[in-house]
C-alpha cells in the first residue's frame, strides 16, 4: 500500500486554479520532493495533504485514509512544517516541545521531548524564551518539533529556508535518517541540489500541473541534464 | 509625488478597509436608534404629570393645593374618600401615571393649629432606572410647590410665628408601588437610589471581563496568524472544538483574574462616593439570597462565554495584531451599551426598539439580573439564560465550523448554497 495516493488533486482559491488536477504516490520510507517556482503549487498541495485546506477535486488518500472524511485520523500520523512556520513565544524550546507531545502521547511525552531536544541540538539555550532564539535556532526548533513525533508522514516545506550552510546540512543529514527509519518525507524545496542529495523521487510541478516525476537520475539522463535545474528549465521551456 | 504624500497616501490605503469601517458604522446606526429612543423619553418627561386625586377635605388650604394640581398635572381620577384608592390606583396606571394623591380630612385644620397637614402619595413605580424616575421628579416638584405656595400664604396672613412650621406647612407621607408588592414610606426616588449603587457592581464587573476577556481572545488568534503557529496547532491531532473552547476557557479565567483585580480598585473608589440615604433594603426584602447569586452567577458564566466566542468569531478575522485590535472596539460597544442602559433604566420601562437590542446583546443578561431577582422577575432572568446559551451554543458551531474551513488561512470560504443560488439567478 502506498503511504500518499494523490488522484487529479484539484484547489481553487475563487475563481484562482492553483493546483490542476494533479497525480502521483508515495511508497512507505520514500522521500519525494515536489519541485517548482514560486506560485507553482508547491505549499498549497503540501497544505492540502495536511488537512489544512479542503479540496476542489480529485481525491487523496493516506495510508488508506481519506482525507476528504478521515482528517482527523491522518492527523494522528503527520508531522507538518510549514515554510515559515513559528513557535509561541513566551515559551522556551523545552516548554514549547512539551507542548506539542502532550497532543501525541499525554502518558509518555517524556521520551517524546528529549527526542526533540536532540533533533534541535540547542544544547542550554532549550530552556531560554523562543523570542531569544536567531531564524536558523528557531529552524532547529520547528524541525525537532516535526520529527520527534515519529510520524509516518513527514511533511516539510523548504525545510532549510533560511539556514546558512551548516544548519541546512544537519537538517538534511536530520531528514535522511528520519526515512531510514521508517518514516515517509513529502517535501517541497526550491534548492535543486537539496533535493538531488535527499529525495529518491521527484515530482517537477509548474503552473498547478505535474510536469514529470521520477527518480533525479533518471531525470537526469532522460533530459541530457547535468543537474535538475537544468532538467527543470528544459521540461518547463 | 512628495515623501509625505507617499507615505500618507499608502497609510489611508491600508487603512481604509471594511474592517476598519464596518464597526464604526454598526454601532453608530445603534447610538442613532438609542438616541431617537431617549429623546422620546424626553418628550414624555416634559408632559404633565398624570396622577388621582383623592381629597376628603375641602377647605381653604386643601383647595389652594387642589388648585396647583389641577393647573400643573393631568388627573385622571377624583374622589373623595380613601376607600377609592384601589379604582384610583387601577385607573392611574392604566392611563400611565405616577401617583394617586390624597389629601385627608383634617389637613386645613391642621394647618390653621400650626401642625404641618400631611399630604399621602402612593406612587405606582414604573421601573427601577434612573431615567424612569424623572416623571415622578415632576410631581415631586409641584408637591414642594404647594409646600411653598401654603407657605407663602401663611406669612402674608401673619397667622404663625413658629418659623420652621411656615416654611414647612405640610409633610408627604409616601408608599410605593411596585410590581404587585407595596413599600410603605419610601419614594420610587429612593429605591431606583439606592438600587442604582446597588446593582453598579454588576454591570461594571461584566464589562470589565468582556472588554479584558475578548482582548485576549482576538489578539491570541492574530498572533496565531502572524506568529504563523496557526498552522501548526490546525495539523496536530485535536480536535477544532478543543482548540475554540481551550482558548474561550483560557480567557475567561485570565479575565476574571483581571476583572477581580480591577474591580478591587473599583470598589474603594465608589466607597469614596457612597451617600447613605438611612433606608435598609432588607427592611423591604429587596435583598439578594443565595439562590439569586447563583442565578447571576450561572448568567453571567454563559454571557461570558457566549462574548467570548463571539470574539473567537472575530477573530478568525483578524490577520494581525494591528486588526486585531479594531475588531476589539465592537465588542468594547456592545458591553459599554448595555451598561448604561442597565445602570439609567429599566428594562420593563425602555422603549420596543431599545429593549430589542439590549435582550438581544447577551451581555445585558447578568447586568439585568440582580434588579429582576430583586423583584421575582424570574421569567427575564430565565428566558435571558436561556437566549444566551441558545446565542453561544450557535456561535460556538460557527467558530468551529469556521476553523474547519479554509477561511482561517486563506481569507476565503466556500459557500456552496450561494454559489448555488447565484448559479440559479443568472
Amino acid at each position: 500500500m502506498a503511504a500518499v495516493e494523490v488522484k487529479n488533486l484539484v484547489k481553487k482559491y475563487g475563481s484562482l486554479d492553483a493546483v490542476k488536477g494533479i497525480s502521483f504516490s508515495i511508497s512507505e520510507g520514500e522521500i519525494f520532493g515536489l519541485i517548482g517556482p514560486n506560485g507553482a503549487g508547491k505549499t498549497t498541495t503540501l497544505r492540502v495533504l495536511s488537512t489544512l485546506l479542503s479540496i476542489n477535486g480529485g481525491s487523496v488518500t493516506i495510508h488508506g485514509y481519506d482525507l476528504s472524511k478521515q482528517a482527523a485520523e491522518i492527523r494522528k500520523l503527520i508531522s507538518y512544517l510549514p515554510e515559515d512556520a513559528g513557535a509561541y513565544k513566551n515559551l522556551s524550546g523545552r516548554a514549547y516541545l512539551q507542548f506539542i507531545a502532550n497532543f501525541f502521547d499525554p502518558k509518555d511525552t517524556k521520551t517524546m521531548v528529549q527526542k526533540g531536544i536532540e533533533i534541535t541540538d540547542l544544547g542550554a539555550r532549550i530552556d531560554d524564551r523562543v523570542d531569544t532564539y536567531s531564524k536558523g535556532m528557531m529552524r532547529r526548533l520547528l524541525v525537532g518539533r516535526a520529527l520527534m513525533t515519529n510520524p509516518k508522514l513527514a511533511i516539510l516545506d523548504e525545510p532549510t529556508s533560511g539556514l546558512d550552510v551548516i544548519n541546512a546540512q544537519e537538517i538534511r543529514k536530520l531528514v535522511k535518517s528520519t526515512a531510514y527509519s521508517g518514516t515517509t518525507v513529502l517535501l517541497s524545496s526550491h534548492n535543486m541540489l537539496e533535493v538531488e542529495f535527499l529525495c529518491d523521487r521527484i515530482a517537477l510541478i509548474s503552473e498547478g500541473k505535474i510536469i514529470e516525476t521520477g527518480k533525479p537520475t533518471t531525470l537526469m539522463q532522460k533530459y541530457q541534464a547535468r543537474n535538475i535545474e537544468e532538467v527543470f528549465v528544459r521540461t518547463v521551456s | 509625488m512628495s515623501g509625505l504624500g507617499n507615505i500618507t497616501k499608502k497609510e489611508i490605503r491600508e487603512l481604509l478597509t471594511p474592517a476598519t469601517f464596518i464597526p464604526i458604522i454598526v454601532v453608530a446606526l445603534i447610538f442613532a436608534t438609542m438616541g431617537t429612543s431617549i429623546q422620546g423619553l424626553q418628550e414624555q418627561s416634559s408632559d404633565p404629570p398624570v396622577i388621582g386625586i383623592i381629597t376628603e377635605d375641602t377647605s381653604e388650604y386643601s383647595a389652594m393645593a387642589l388648585t396647583i394640581l389641577h393647573t400643573n398635572a393631568k388627573s385622571v381620577f377624583n374622589s373623595t374618600s380613601i376607600a377609592d384608592l384601589q379604582n384610583g390606583l387601577e385607573t392611574v396606571k392604566q392611563h400611565d401615571g405616577v401617583a394617586v394623591v390624597f389629601i385627608p380630612k383634617n389637613f386645613t385644620d391642621r394647618i390653621s393649629q400650626e401642625e404641618q397637614g400631611t399630604i399621602e402619595v402612593y406612587w405606582i413605580m414604573k421601573g427601577t432606572g434612573i431615567m424612569d424616575s424623572i416623571s415622578s421628579g415632576t410631581l415631586h416638584l409641584l408637591l414642594s410647590y404647594i409646600n411653598t405656595n401654603l407657605s407663602k400664604h401663611l406669612i402674608e396672613q401673619n397667622t404663625s410665628v413658629n418659623a420652621s412650621f411656615v416654611l414647612s406647612p405640610t409633610n408627604r407621607v409616601e408608599t410605593t408601588f411596585y410590581k404587585n408588592r407595596q413599600f410603605p414610606g419610601i419614594s420610587p426616588n429612593t429605591i431606583a437610589g439606592m438600587l442604582a449603587s446597588q446593582s453598579m457592581l454588576i454591570p461594571l464587573v461584566m464589562m470589565m471581563i468582556i472588554i479584558m476577556a475578548g482582548g485576549i481572545v482576538i489578539t491570541s488568534m492574530a498572533l496565531e496568524k502572524e506568529n504563523k503557529t496557526l498552522e501548526t496547532l490546525l495539523t496536530l491531532p485535536v480536535k477544532r472544538t478543543s482548540i475554540v473552547t481551550g482558548k474561550i476557557i483560557a480567557a475567561a479565567v485570565i479575565g476574571l483574574i483581571l476583572a477581580v483585580i480591577y474591580m478591587m480598585g473599583m470598589q474603594f473608589y465608589f466607597k469614596g462616593f457612597e451617600l447613605s440615604v438611612g433606608v435598609n433594603l432588607a427592611t423591604y426584602d429587596l435583598v439578594l439570597t443565595t439562590a439569586d447569586f447563583l442565578w447571576i452567577g450561572f448568567s453571567l458564566f454563559l454571557a461570558l462565554i457566549a462574548g467570548l466566542s463571539l470574539c473567537m468569531l472575530l477573530g478568525s478575522f483578524a490577520k494581525n495584531y494591528k486588526s486585531a485590535q479594531t475588531l476589539t472596539f465592537p465588542i468594547t460597544m456592545l458591553a459599554l451599551i448595555p451598561m448604561f442602559i442597565t445602570i439609567f433604566a429599566d428594562f420593563d420601562t425602555l422603549p420596543l426598539a431599545v429593549k430589542v437590542l439590549t435582550f438581544a446583546i447577551p451581555f445585558s443578561h447578568p447586568m439585568m439580573a440582580s434588579r429582576a431577582l430583586l423583584f421575582d422577575d424570574y421569567l427575564l432572568v430565565i428566558g435571558g439564560i436561556v437566549y444566551v446559551g441558545i446565542f453561544a451554543l450557535i456561535t460556538i458551531s460557527i467558530v468551529v465550523w469556521v476553523f474547519k474551513t479554509d477561511r482561517l488561512l486563506t481569507g476565503t470560504t466556500k459557500f456552496k448554497w450561494l454559489k448555488a443560488l447565484k448559479r440559479r439567478r443568472f
